[in-house]
């Protein structure tokens, strides 16, 4: 009898505790769909040729697009790319080999983790401290500065991991068999390492191609095609914000078009992410 | 009528914080023989074993004292530590395949030294995975990741590496304590097979591996030698008392 009702109050508490779980997890998903089905639905509807094949045109004008901030868009990324993925990986790698038993190895790894977490819209006003203001103008290149120092803690910190799960083992081995340090790491080190470097790599393109706040302060936005970085350069989520607090309805939809783009090709490089690193261990 | 391939004279080794691991050890490595290292764990055999190929050279801290003449010259004063390390290769405790085609693991050496001719390199990686006696087993697969080898497949296909580049003497750092009795066996067999063409130097913790395949053995007690000879004199007739009570089980 004793031992029944302890079962009941057992088989309750369960019920409880997996309810409640259950509903924060419902509740934290209901959003999460909501906010994306809400962008694809609304941006779906506005997705036309013109879009990517046009200028910017004055409100009210049926032909207008956002090529613009799309190939500025592109060229923020790609030069953020070239300058912050190089970067990461040497960094990475000097912690994960030669500073591996410096104290200052460790240091930077921590100070790393740090600057992973620092709001991106800081990095924002420290390019525009140390690089927009001397200069006396906005331009692409400052944008692209900021989103590769928003990387390069990321990409350096994967590099480190992914090079630390070598085994140290491996490394003796091709030692004994003569070859020289730099050798063992571009032959060996990395080519073990580097599924997961590049999965580290597509998740740090990833989460760049959404930021906005540190790219209000460097490349500031252009209502105009423009290919030369040393300019003010338009970028889609600055555009995306700037469209969505106008007017114009027009403005509107091209807002809620250019977040459908935008959120499909962060999801599509995730996803991919995701996909390599499940390929990775099932091999 | 075996002469000496290397010679061993009043090595010391210290780790850093002047930990004094090898003692005053000397002893002659017999050309194309098995000359196994046993003693208990902790005793200094993997540190002595590793003086071989200047191993200690990738950490700080350690100071060598003595020699080991090999070729005339004491190995541990030479300049060309790269040179030393492809005439005396190491397998290790672990298997450690590369994270590359079981061909590209045993070409990685091959194209160390320079050859990068295909021909020349199938040819050479053939007749080293027959010599690893693992060229049955992988014939049809060179292409495929040296990760989907069984463990001792793999430990064959380091035996296979470190012999790509014609060494003249190999280490072994327990090289079988990982594997199942089969795999055993076989690496077993394959070490007694490789004599004619190298010399051997082995570290195991298992006694009846070092009677089994071994012709000369070191015994070896908290950095010191304590005995070294033949392998049946020392297992049957021991001279130290010490040596007697850890081949027959005693301790360690």
């Amino acid at each position: 009898m004793n031992l029944m009702s302890e079962i009941g109050k057992r088989k309750a508490v369960n019920l409880l505790s997996l309810s409640l779980a259950c509903a924060a997890a419902g509740l934290g998903l209901f959003w999460l769909i909501f906010i994306l089905a809400d962008v694809l639905r609304h941006g779906i509807a506005y997705i036309t040729p013109e879009l990517f094949l046009s200028e910017a045109a004055p409100p009210g004008m049926e032909e207008g697009g956002l090529k613009h901030a799309f190939i500025g868009q592109l060229l923020i990324t790609l030069f953020a790319v070239l300058i912050g993925i190089p970067l990461g990986i040497l960094g990475g790698t000097w912690l994960a080999e030669y500073g591996r038993h410096h104290k200052l190895g460790r240091f930077i790894s921590t100070l790393s983790d740090i600057m992973i977490s620092v709001p991106s819209i800081v990095i924002g006003t420290f390019v525009y401290a140390v690089f927009v203001k001397p200069l006396g103008h906005f331009s692409g290149f400052a944008g692209a500065l900021a989103l590769a120092i928003i990387m390069i803690p990321v990409v350096l910190r994967t590099t480190e991991e992914m090079m630390g799960l070598v085994p140290w083992e491996i490394r003796e081995a091709a030692f004994a068999l003569g070859a020289p340090y730099y050798k063992v790491i571009l032959q060996v080190v990395y080519r073990g390492a580097a599924t997961g470097i590049f999965t580290g790599i597509l998740l740090a393109i990833a989460r760049i191609a959404g930021e906005t706040a540190p790219l209000l302060f460097t490349s500031f936005n252009n209502m105009f095609l423009t290919t030369n970085m040393n300019e003010p350069m338009p970028s889609l989520t600055v555009t995306i914000y700037q469209y969505a607090m106008g007017p114009y309805d027009d403005w509107h939809e091209m807002a809620w078009a250019a977040s459908f783009v935008i959120t499909v090709f962060i999801l599509g490089l995730t996803i991919l992410g995701r996909l390599i690193i499940r390929w990775k261990y099932k091999n | 009528m075996s002469d000496s391939i290397m010679s061993v004279n009043n090595l010391n080794f210290y780790y850093q914080g002047n930990v004094h691991a090898v003692k005053n050890m000397s002893l002659p490595i017999k050309r194309h023989q098995v000359t196994a290292l046993i003693g208990p764990s902790g005793c200094g055999k993997t540190t002595f074993l590793r003086c071989f190929n200047r191993m200690h050279d990738l950490y700080p801290g350690h100071r060598q004292e003595g020699e080991i003449l090999f070729e005339g010259s004491n190995l541990l004063t030479r300049k060309d530590i790269i040179e030393l390390r492809s005439r005396i290769g190491m397998v290790f405790q672990k298997p450690t395949p590369f994270p590359m085609s079981i061909f590209d693991n045993i070409a990685y050496g091959l194209r160390l030294k320079g050859i990068r001719n295909r021909a020349e390199l199938s040819d050479r990686v053939e007749k080293v995975l027959k010599q690893a006696a693992i060229w049955q087993e992988t014939h049809d697969r060179l292409k495929q990741s040296a990760n989907s080898l069984s463990g001792g497949q793999q430990q064959r296909l380091v035996i296979a590496r470190a012999l790509a580049v014609e060494p003249d003497v190999l280490l072994f750092d327990e090289p079988t304590s990982a594997l199942d009795p089969i795999s055993t066996g076989k690496i077993e067999e394959l070490m007694v097979s490789l004599k004619q063409e190298v010399t051997i130097l082995i570290v195991t913790h298992n006694m009846q591996q070092a009677a089994r395949i071994s012709d000369h053995t070191a015994f070896m007690y908290m950095g010191e030698l304590i005995e070294f000879g033949q392998t049946e004199t020392l297992f049957t007739n021991p001279s130290e008392k010490l040596t007697e009570e850890y081949v027959t089980g005693r301790f360690g």
